[in-house]
């Protein structure tokens, strides 16, 4: 092929560079890291709010000590006395009321247990079964009064006070979180922005250029790999140094789990953003897919939680995976090799995305 | 491969329906190298549908476009490392600065020009390092012009390149288009502006309802109207009732009358002689004048002789 000839000013002559595939490629991932981090509302969310949702979240949930539980004894002839062992026991704040008085402050939650004493020495305990603290008050009540009227404990026991990282609620927290940002991260960075360039008819514009469109493709999530290993690090950083959550897998691992999760939501973005033209659709779309996750995925508690017949539908959900996953390399220094199932789902969700989110896509 | 004088855009043809609605019904016209070809019509004429298949983004329904030598399909990472775009409307990635938007574009092609050389170009070094975003229009409009010549085009494609711009920034644009020309570029444009077809093409093609109506330079066209001038004269409503087109025809050196909204125009080749003879008809005709101006046959005389309608209706 020969070049044709030209005829140019001095002002139309070349830089005398020449560019491969790479440096565009390279220009790529510089302009989407540019883009993102010049963004307020990626720093908030990647950034600002998980600290806030985490230190308000452990402050709610804090492990409290065990907690001193009121309770009511009827008026009566052997009121007092009762009141007396009672007040003496450790962990309960005894009063003594009307009967009408008490079973109201029963029903009203101010109480966790009445205590009406017989004229015959027996006891009778009113309590509402679903409150476990009045479970608890009537197993400490009826321990103290049981030993003050000459009950002796056949076995002796000794107590030991453990208190360890990792059983608390903020370390079940931070991994949550992790999971969460790398579902938004995927969802907004990738699928959103997408439709946002779509609108704008930038990616339009980029097709008129001779940019490589797997190349545009595979710098966006190569920004989310990016993105992770800063996303997680930070995450995962705060928790240690404010909390003292331990990381207890290799660094290898939790990257690895990061990585994946970091793929699957951005390969759903994809998919989200794939064909949407007005904001409403890919927003709506985003909701769709992030809400069920979010309640049933396990961020802020226990996906266990709920009832069995939902079990394996939870399980089969790319963040409940991402978050059993994480939950097992932070926490318990799992092996990439015993979490096989979370994995694959993740791969699964993966592979399914891109293939779908790929063929659909569109550029105009 | 190209030889010498092959064209550097050849239109055959062209049909594109979106659904039920003919957006171009067999248009056709060719550019030659270094030439300045301008696409003129009104709104939904079929201009940035014909640009766009052009471009490659869009798939014609029938027709032959031939680019830079080359068919889409086929060889579309050679055209475009050859071409340059300006889409209609494009909002750059606000956040970046110009200067790292015009390198991001300057990546994909394999040979091109210094980022920093286009951005003085189109003169925005002093904003070189703003982002994108904080540009005014006529900024904006530059940077994405910026974007089309880093590539080192062989040929550029500008939709409308002025629209909605204040005229300064309109007279920025146009010179930097004409210093693209001068380098030996071809360009195709697509206005609903007169004037700037008058002053950028070397030759138009007057497209309405998705066909050319009319073709050639600016001069050419204006001549076939058979008159260089247009002579307006409006008339008192006082006096001898209105002034009709038929009281002006047959005089000397006008060429074609038509009434319009309360005047009547004339199309004139040598005003010296058919004025005096306008005026002349309107005392013996018992009108009054009460305005007369001559000026230079437009395109838009072209347009409106041609449809009947004018350009841009507003
Ligand atoms: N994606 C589309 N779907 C349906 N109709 C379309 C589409 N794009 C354009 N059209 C129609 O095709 C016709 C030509 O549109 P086009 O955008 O090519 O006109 P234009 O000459 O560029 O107009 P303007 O001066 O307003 O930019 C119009 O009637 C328009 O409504
Ligand atoms: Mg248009």
């Amino acid at each position: 092929m020969s070049e044709p000839s030209r005829a140019r000013g001095p002002a139309h002559s070349t830089d005398g560079r020449e560019y491969t595939r790479l440096d565009a490629f390279r220009a790529l991932c510089l302009a989407r890291f540019r883009e993102s981090y010049r963004e307020p509302e990626v720093l908030f969310w990647g950034f600002v709010f998980p600290i806030m949702l985490s230190v308000g979240l452990s402050i709610a949930f804090r492990n409290r000590p065990a907690e001193t539980l009121p309770l009511a004894v009827v008026a009566g002839a052997r009121a007092e006395p009762t009141a007396a062992v009672l007040r003496a026991a450790p962990l309960l704040r005894a009063e003594v009321m009307e009967e009408e008085a008490a079973v109201r402050a029963l029903a009203l939650g101010k109480v966790a247990l009445v205590v009406a004493p017989r004229a015959d020495g027996a006891l009778e305990y009113r309590l509402d079964p679903s409150r476990s603290e009045s479970a608890v008050a009537r197993a400490r009540a009826d321990d103290a009064l049981q030993r003050a009227a000459g009950r002796r404990d056949p076995l002796v026991n000794t107590v030991a006070e453990v208190r360890e990282p990792g059983g608390r609620y903020i370390d079940f927290l931070i991994p949550g979180i992790v999971g969460m940002n790398l579902m938004s991260g995927g969802m907004w960075g990738v699928g959103f922005n997408l439709v946002d360039m779509r609108i704008k008819r930038l990616l339009k514009r980029l097709v008129a250029a001779p940019m490589r469109r797997p190349d545009f493709l595979a710098a966006h999530l190569t920004m989310r790999l990016v993105s992770m290993v800063i996303e997680v690090s930070f995450m995962l950083g705060f928790g240690h140094l404010a909390f003292g959550v331990p990381v207890r897998g290799g660094l290898a691992s939790v990257f690895a789990v990061g990585a994946l999760g970091a793929l699957c939501f951005g390969g759903l973005g994809l998919l989200v953003g794939s064909r949407a033209r007005r904001m409403e659709t890919v927003t709506g779309l985003m909701n769709v897919v992030m809400m069920p996750m979010f309640v049933l995925s396990g961020i802020f508690f226990s996906a266990d939680r709920f009832p069995q017949v939902l079990q394996p539908l939870i399980r089969l959900l790319p963040l409940t995976a991402l978050n059993d996953a994480m939950r097992a390399v932070v926490l318990e220094g799992a092996r990439l090799s015993a979490l096989s199932s979370s994995l694959a789902v993740l791969v699964i969700w993966t592979l399914l995305s891109f293939t779908v989110g790929l063929k659909l896509f569109r550029w105009s | 491969m190209r030889e010498g004088n092959a064209p550097s855009v050849v239109v055959r043809d062209l049909h594109k329906t979106y659904g039920n609605v003919e957006a171009v019904r067999g248009l056709s016209f060719e550019v030659a190298p270094g030439e300045c070809f301008g696409l003129l019509g009104p709104n939904g004429a079929g201009k940035t549908t014909t640009i766009e298949i052009l471009e490659g983004l869009l798939a014609p329904t029938g027709g032959e476009v031939v680019v830079l030598g080359r068919r889409w399909g086929r060889d579309d990472q050679a055209i475009r490392e050859r071409m340059g775009v300006c889409l209609q409307q494009t909002v750059l990635s606000e956040k970046l600065l110009v200067d790292e938007t015009v390198e991001l574009f300057r990546s994909f092609y394999r040979r091109g020009r210094a980022a920093e050389a286009v951005i003085r170009e189109v003169e925005l070094t002093e904003k070189a390092r703003a982002r994108v975003g904080t540009l005014s229009g006529g900024q904006k409009q530059r940077l994405a012009v910026a974007c089309a010549l880093v590539g080192d085009p062989e040929l550029i494609f500008l939709d409308e390149p002025t629209t909605g711009l204040d005229p300064q920034s309109r007279r920025q644009v146009w010179d930097i288009v004409n210093a693209f020309k001068a380098g030996g570029q071809t360009v195709l444009l697509t206005t609903h502006y007169m004037d700037e077809a008058e002053r950028l093409c070397d030759r138009v093609a007057i497209v309405d309802h998705g066909r050319v109506i009319a073709e050639g330079s600016p001069m050419h066209l204006m001549t076939s109207l058979g008159g260089e001038h247009v002579v307006e004269i409006a008339v008192r409503e006082d006096g001898a009732g209105p002034l009709t087109a038929s009281a002006m025809e047959g005089l000397p050196g006008v060429r074609a009358a038509h009434a319009e909204a309360g005047r009547v125009v004339l199309t004139v080749t040598e005003p010296h002689v058919a004025v005096p003879a306008v005026l002349e008809r309107l005392r013996a005709g018992g009108w009054a004048l009460s305005g007369l101006s001559t000026r230079h046959a437009s395109l838009e005389d072209v347009f409106v002789s041609l449809t009947g309608r004018h350009l841009r209706d507003e």
